[in-house]
């Protein structure tokens, strides 16, 4: 029975020191404890929050910059060809303009040398005349410088012409 | 004629002395001795010499008013002092009682400073000094790792915040968290220091009946206060039972509300009689070695090889106890808490 029959004086005493060990301990210890390892846990799922939307920007951004490239390709290339575009489109103009040009001057050159040639022919067609006239007088004066040859002459066209 | 009768007395005095001083070893009185309160701390006795630190008595009776004096004026329970003695006989055995003038014996209001309650105060001055020293760690650190001590508390704290208040008393456990880290610490450090046989630890604390008692009435008193109108229906009303168990006779009611009371009190008795028994196994264990050592020298030294080894292992388990026992009644604690928190059913 000794064992299992509570002491008074233990009883008050265990009461009033257990008493004051709880306020003692509530005020001083538990509450700063508590509070700081929950301000710890907050700060640590703020922490990690803050990390998650920090690498979700950077995904956004990622993606963004990604998106940007993407265009700025897209652009390049658009701005390439029409580049190529307005190259060729000046090139066959110059062609184009070139051919007109050449056969325009070979048109003029054309016209020329037939002009030329022109006047050449007459030039050769007066100077052979007058050849031809300076040889038959020279003949005629060799063949008739004799007398009987004159004659011979005359007859003969005598007779061409009483032929006829 | 008469010296002899004298003498004759003498030496029988003398030969009960030294049946008492040599006499056979008694394990049953050494376990009792180890495991009840006292009014002295006793260090060792040496041949006939008893030394102990005396420690305040604290008396009032109806006659003689407040008494207070060191325990050591009562000689080991020798002499008496001023009328007080240590009563030997079976009733109030081993506490101090008043011889009135006309020869009868009663009991004063005893307050006295005893072995257990110096073990229990130097207990709350240690978590006292440990708890507030880690408190002003954590507010110079803030948000920082835990450092030495923390380190080591820390676990526990958190394992009583999050596998204990929590899960037992839901949304409002915060409220409760004090008492219950107070109840767990309290517990765990004086079955820790009672397992260490250098004063000021190896007092029983736990296993007086008294000290759980007061920590079961806390709870008990937590329950009372935090219990809703729903708690309480629960108990004198409980809903889905056939309305025979209710009434004419109250059987139910009645279950109820007496478990209410059993509840606590099987509280004191689990933490009570889990750790002195762990006490009187390993005390039983160093008896043995006395026991044997009677019988023959060499059996003595014998058995020790088996005792102590023994002995190491009990301890260890009682550390698993220790942490077990607290665990369980703190776990407790919270779950009647809880319970009383009863919310309307859905």
């Amino acid at each position: 029975m000794e064992l299992v029959t509570p002491d008074v004086g233990l009883l008050f005493w265990m009461l009033v020191s257990f008493t004051l060990l709880l306020i003692i301990l509530k005020k001083f210890a538990w509450k700063p404890i508590l509070n700081s390892l929950r301000e710890r846990e907050e700060s640590i799922s703020e922490a990690l929050s803050t990390a998650e939307k920090a690498r979700a920007e950077m995904e956004k951004l990622k993606t963004d910059n990604e998106a940007i490239i993407r265009e700025a390709r897209i652009e390049k290339e658009k701005i390439l060809k029409e580049a190529r575009e307005i190259k060729n489109q000046i090139v066959d103009k110059a062609k184009q303009e070139a051919t007109q040009e050449a056969h325009k001057i070979i048109e003029v050159a054309r016209l020329n040398i037939r002009q030329e040639k022109a006047m050449a022919l007459d030039e050769i067609k007066k100077q052979v005349a007058e050849l031809s006239v300076d040889i038959a007088e020279k003949i005629l004066r060799e063949k008739l410088s004799a007398d009987s040859e004159q004659k011979k002459m005359i007859e003969k066209y005598l007779e061409d012409i009483r032929l006829n | 004629m008469l010296p002899k009768k004298t003498a004759s007395k003498e030496e029988k005095r003398v030969d009960s002395a030294q049946e008492k001083t040599s006499g056979s070893f008694d394990a049953r009185e050494m376990i009792m001795d180890h495991i009840m309160d006292s009014y002295e701390w006793h260090l060792f006795t040496y041949k006939d010499y008893h030394c102990s630190i005396p420690l305040p008595v604290i008396l009032y009776s109806k006659d003689k008013g407040l008494h207070i004096f060191f325990s050591s004026k009562l000689h080991h329970g020798e002499s008496s002092y001023k009328g007080f003695k240590i009563s030997t006989e079976e009733k109030y055995h081993g506490k101090i009682v008043e011889e009135l003038p006309d020869g009868s014996i009663v009991k004063p209001l005893d307050l006295s400073i005893t072995k257990v309650t110096v073990a229990f105060l130097f207990t709350m001055l240690f978590m006292v000094w440990l708890f507030v020293s880690i408190a002003n760690a954590y507010k110079r650190h803030k948000d920082e790792p835990p450092h030495g001590m923390q380190n080591l508390l820390e676990p526990l704290i958190l394992f009583i915040r999050d596998e204990v208040a929590r899960p037992s008393i839901g949304e409002k456990y915060e409220r409760y968290m004090p008492y219950l880290l107070t109840l767990f610490f309290f517990i765990f450090f004086n079955n820790i220091f009672g397992l260490i046989p250098i004063p000021p630890g190896g007092a029983n604390v736990m296993g007086n009946v008294a000290i759980p008692t007061v920590m079961a009435l806390f709870t008990f008193a937590l329950v009372i206060l935090s219990s809703t109108k729903y708690f309480w229906i629960d108990i004198f009303n409980t809903p889905g039972v056939p309305w025979w168990l209710k009434f004419p006779i109250p059987l139910l009611p009645l279950i109820e509300f007496l478990s209410l009371f059993i509840k606590h009190i099987v509280l004191v008795i689990r933490l009570f009689a889990n750790i002195i028994a762990g006490h009187i196994v390993a005390l039983g264990f160093f008896a043995l070695i006395f026991i044997f050592g009677e019988m023959s020298l060499l059996g003595g030294y014998g058995i020790s090889f088996v005792s102590v080894p023994f002995t190491v292992f009990l301890t260890l388990l009682e550390i698993l106890v220790a942490f077990i026992q607290a665990y369980v009644f703190t776990l407790l604690s919270a779950l009647y808490v809880g319970l009383a928190m009863e919310e309307p059913h859905h």
